[in-house]
């Protein structure tokens, strides 16, 4: 494809016996928001510096522009990075930063004061121009960092985690801030982070990474709803995972029986064979608890474990057949008259909302994490 | 700080104050002292009794010639020796900083020899070089004597400023388009440069008063501290004390430079 700005063809990565990237094989579009999403030591980072240059692959190639890179030196790569802690020079003025990187590619001065001015008021720093970095709060050094790298119009800008840095009411606006100034420049962004939340937001695509593996690209709403593994599952957002063993077909669904006693449906876009292990995935927001168990076998029965009021909704913790533990997230109001511990209940869910994947999880159920700040929660 | 209420708390107090004054008064008399005798007008060959004020020797610092060729001579070699060692120094401070290399631990090793070394040691060892070589000692073996150590000054003080310094931001100049070269000069080196000068005026300061490693590598030739020394046996000229004083002046006035202009820039980078 031509509008293909950055390609990793079969990109490996390793250090000495550790394998940080693991054939890392994807293009990402031009003018497209795309992140790199994964726990600390997935490789996220190690893929970003490839692709700037600061690290080489040990097999395969980046291309950019369709041009291969893989050896070339990160100062002729026309791609600029905006680093996690900024590395703004001290000894340079807000403007004499932003000035670097034309000056070092020897653009004239008379082209690139304009871009200069243009950036500057991109980020809303203008009336800063004069001063020096250590003036500025950490939001508005982040800024300096964006149009120091933007003024060189980079075939994409590389961003390692943008927002860590920021305080959390600052992180939110900078979302913000960073979707208005990657519309207003066209430029493709790709941006490195931790957070899930922050990839949701933002990203026009999302690759999901765990141990050097990619392990899903697709938009926020397809890794969301369908997440290709039971780590994309457990890593955005929270999931109830249910193991159980395929039973057959019925229409576009699968029909599942799980190992909490009950048979249900789920959509899937995997093919399986009866008796193959699946999980079946539960959104907690998509369930409904009601008193009776609903006939087209999109419902399960369990006990109450534990409720947490939390305003509009409350969160419960029921206890299944199986002795696992899975969280739904219900109005409060219409269900929670006979929600109580102890009492029994049939969590329920709409066509389309049970979501079947491969294989079983290490822990059936809603994830430990979930579970424990629940139960911090109750217990405050 | 509050004051210390108790009889035993003044007391303590007192006698910290007093340790205090005395352990400056120990520091500051010989100082005060080669001063003030500068302003002295001495009678006979030996400026060491008090004998009455006069501007004389301000006025004609360099009347006595031996004097002065001695201390030309020292200001050269300090000059030559510590442009030299400042360039190599901060070249192996910021290898040992930048880098982790086979033998970066050997290096650290030897670079801390000369500074435990005596003096004695290095000197004559280094004359006895010489002397095997057939190298006529005089003021090219006195530079490269006071390069020896002063090369291991500046490295430690550089390196001491290079540990701290953000190596992302040589990445960011280099992801801006900045050739390794441009890097180095645009972004490391005035980053680095406080740290450079420091550790130079440091060394020359160094080279300027070595006496025994001089002592055994000049040969027929004459430094300003050799010079001291050796005319302390017919006569001891006021002019000594006022070039010294002048050396004095000179680093007092640098060293408050350095600390308002540090002070300047740490008060900027807080406004």
């Amino acid at each position: 494809m031509s509008d293909v700005v950055i390609q990793l063809d079969h990109v490996q990565k390793s250090f000495g016996d550790f394998v940080a990237v693991e054939q890392a094989d994807f293009g990402i579009q031009q003018g497209e928001f795309f992140a790199m999403l994964g726990p600390s030591g997935c490789g996220k980072t190690t893929t970003l510096k490839m692709i700037a240059g600061f690290e080489q692959p040990t097999s395969g190639k980046v291309l950019l522009n369709g041009v291969d890179v893989s050896r070339v030196p990160p100062y002729k790569r026309n791609v600029n990075t905006v680093f996690q802690q900024y590395a703004l020079f001290p000894h340079m003025t807000v403007v004499d930063n932003v000035r670097f990187g034309p000056k070092s590619k020897k653009v004239p001065k008379s082209e690139y004061e304009p871009n200069v001015a243009q950036m500057l008021e991109v980020v809303r720093l203008s009336e800063f121009a004069d001063r020096k970095p250590t003036q500025l709060s950490g939001g508005q050094q982040q800024r300096v960092a964006l149009a120091r790298a933007l003024v060189n119009f980079p075939s994409a800008l590389l961003l390692d985690e943008p927002l860590a840095a920021l305080d959390l009411k600052l992180r939110e606006a900078m979302q913000f801030e960073l979707k208005r100034i990657q519309r207003e420049v066209g430029i493709t962004f790709v941006f490195v982070t931790h957070d899930q939340g922050e990839a949701l937001t933002m990203s026009d695509r999302i690759a999901v990474m765990s141990d050097g593996r990619v392990e899903q690209i697709g938009t926020p709403e397809e890794i969301y709803n369908s997440p290709a593994t039971l780590f994309v599952a457990g890593f955005i957002g929270s999931a109830n995972l249910l193991p159980g063993e395929v039973a057959g077909t019925d229409g576009d669904d699968t029909v599942v029986t799980l190992t909490a006693g009950p048979t249900v449906r789920a959509r899937t876009d995997i093919i399986r064979r009866v008796g193959d292990p699946v999980s079946v995935m539960l959104r907690p927001e998509r369930l409904t608890a009601t008193a009776e168990a609903r006939a087209d076998g999109r419902s399960i029965e369990g006990t109450v474990s534990d409720v947490v009021f939390q305003g509009a909704t409350a969160r419960i913790v029921v206890h299944l057949a199986d002795d696992s533990e899975v969280i739904a997230s219900v109005i409060t109001g219409t269900d929670l008259p006979f929600l109580h511990p102890g009492s029994s209940v049939h969590l329920s869910w709409d066509p389309g909302s049970a979501y079947m994947l491969a294989g079983w999880p290490r822990r059936p159920g809603a994830t430990a994490s979930d579970i424990d700040t629940l139960e911090e929660l109750a217990d405050s | 700080m509050s004051a210390p209420s108790s009889r035993g708390g003044r007391v303590a107090r007192f006698a910290l104050n007093a340790y205090a004054g005395l352990a400056l008064l120990y520091l500051f008399v010989p100082i005060v002292w080669i001063v003030v005798f500068s302003f002295n007008k001495p009678k006979g060959n030996y400026n060491v009794a008090w004998q009455q004020f006069t501007l004389e020797n301000w006025k004609n610092p360099f009347s006595d010639e031996s004097l002065t060729n001695a201390f030309v001579e020292s200001l050269k070699i300090a000059a030559i020796s510590t442009v030299i060692a400042t360039v190599l120094g901060s070249m192996i401070a910021i290898a040992l900083a930048r880098y982790k290399f086979r033998g970066s631990g050997g290096l650290n090793f030897f670079l801390v020899l000369p500074l435990t070394t005596p003096e004695i040691v290095l000197g004559s060892s280094l004359a006895t070089l010489f002397l095997d070589w057939n190298v006529t000692r005089g003021f090219t073996t006195v530079v490269i004597a006071h390069i020896m150590f002063q090369v291991s000054f500046v490295a430690l003080t550089v390196r001491a400023r290079v540990r701290g310094f953000d190596w992302t931001l040589e990445q960011a100049a280099q992801d801006l388009g900045a050739t390794p070269v441009r890097t180095f000069w645009k972004v490391t080196f005035p980053l680095i440069l406080p740290g450079i000068l420091a550790a130079a005026l440091l060394s020359f300061a160094l080279s300027l008063d070595d006496f025994i490693i001089t002592l055994f590598n000049a040969g027929s030739l004459v430094t300003f501290p050799l010079y001291i020394n050796g005319s302390f046996r017919v006569k001891f000229p006021p002019e000594v004390n006022v070039l010294a004083s002048a050396i004095l002046f000179v680093s007092v006035a640098l060293m408050l430079m350095g600390t308002l202009w540090g002070a300047r820039g740490r008060r900027k980078s807080t406004a």
